[in-house]
């Protein structure tokens, strides 16, 4: 129903509306007109650049997902701290990393997630979506990490994007 | 304003703070280019996002209503701060930036 | 006003003390490179160091019309990464 009333991607929209009001200082009539206005005209003109979605998804296992983000960099950040701090040289590593997820969409929140946590960045990935490039700032073992990646990310995202 | 929420404040601007020069310590101390890529795009955005999250607790307690500017800005921050560092690290493979010998692995080429 | 708050005060002037050590920290790996990508990741911490700065001042003078700044950094400052990382890789930034 929502498609048919100009609005193709409702969750682009929305987050759209939300984002105008939180720009604009309160809300007010006025925001909340220009808000719309965005939210109908933005999804038109970009929906052409837009990768196509994945079957499914369930949203609502996202919020745990990322509220684990959000825990793993804060311990993260203190980990590279303590590494920046110690007189110790990091043992960085190039991991090639095998990709289980096939959608591009998935693929980016995975590799932005690594980027963010864990002493690791995403630095590339091959060109039919199957390994990723991981840089390492200090590890022992490269198949430890690979692990951890495995369970601790790409599964839940496996089961959001399926 | 209630004193717990001044130390509460308080608390978060120090470790903002803190893990802002840490970030700047470690673009400075570590020895290659890939690791130095480690400490801004961890240490600086969080650190940055804490004295946001101070910010906000300060101006919601001193007047009332809630100012979310700051959020915005930390969500962004935090949405690109892995795009900034995913396209440097493919612009130094294609340079050929020097590594530390320590390093395993190779890079691919670009 | 923050006057009133002398640990909040204090708190508030150690952090910005801090702050601009890193930003002079930055600078010193802006000026000393070694390659061309290191020096982009140094200005790239250092908008964001600008934007913890702004903030701070605004906590200082006790007025929210910084935000707007910071929030242009913010969108600025990555757009200016990318192009800058754009060029290295490609050597144009629009092709």
């Amino acid at each position: 129903m929502l498609a048919r009333l100009g609005f193709p991607q409702p969750f682009l929209s929305l987050n759209l509306f939300l984002v105008w009001q939180l720009l604009s200082d309160g809300v007010s009539g006025g925001s909340v007109v220009m808000g719309l206005i965005l939210a109908w005209m933005l999804p038109r003109l970009t929906n052409n650049f837009w990768p196509e979605r994945p079957a499914t998804v369930k949203g609502w296992l996202l919020p745990m997902y990322l509220l684990r983000v959000v825990w793993d960099i804060i311990t993260a950040s203190v980990v590279v701290a303590r590494l920046v701090l110690s007189t110790r040289q990091p043992q960085p590593v190039f991991i090639s990393y095998p990709l289980s997820l096939e959608h591009p969409l998935a693929i980016t929140m995975l590799a932005s997630t690594i980027s963010l946590t864990p002493g690791t960045v995403s630095a590339d990935v091959s060109d039919d979506n199957r390994i990723l490039l991981i840089h390492a700032l200090d590890a022992k073992d490269e198949q430890e990490v690979i692990d951890t990646i495995r369970k601790r990310y790409e599964q839940p995202l496996q089961e959001i994007f399926q | 304003m209630q004193p717990i929420y001044e130390y509460v404040i308080s608390a978060l601007l120090l470790t903002g703070g803190l893990f802002t020069l840490v970030g700047a310590i470690g673009l400075v101390r570590l020895p290659d280019f890939f690791t130095r890529l480690h400490a801004p795009t961890k240490a600086t955005t969080l650190g940055v996002g804490a004295i946001m999250l101070g910010s906000v607790a300060y101006f919601s307690a001193r007047a009332p209503g809630v100012n979310v500017a700051e959020i915005l800005i930390t969500v962004f921050l935090f949405l690109t701060a892995p795009v900034s560092a995913n396209i440097l690290a493919k612009a130094a493979m294609h340079l050929g930036v020097d590594r530390t010998p320590e390093t395993r692995g190779k890079p691919w080429d670009q | 006003m923050i006057a009133d708050l002398p640990i909040l005060s204090w708190a508030l002037h150690i952090t910005i003390g801090m702050v601009v050590l890193a930003i002079l920290l930055n600078v010193y790996r802006l000026l000393k490179g070694p390659d061309a990508p290191d020096r982009v990741l140094a200005l790239d911490t250092l908008y964001i160091n600008a934007i913890a700065l702004i903030i701070l001042l605004g906590i200082a003078l006790g007025t929210r019309l910084y935000m707007e700044s910071a929030l242009l950094i913010a969108v600025m400052g990555f757009v200016g990464t990318v192009a800058l990382a754009k060029y290295l890789k490609r050597g144009s930034v629009i092709e």
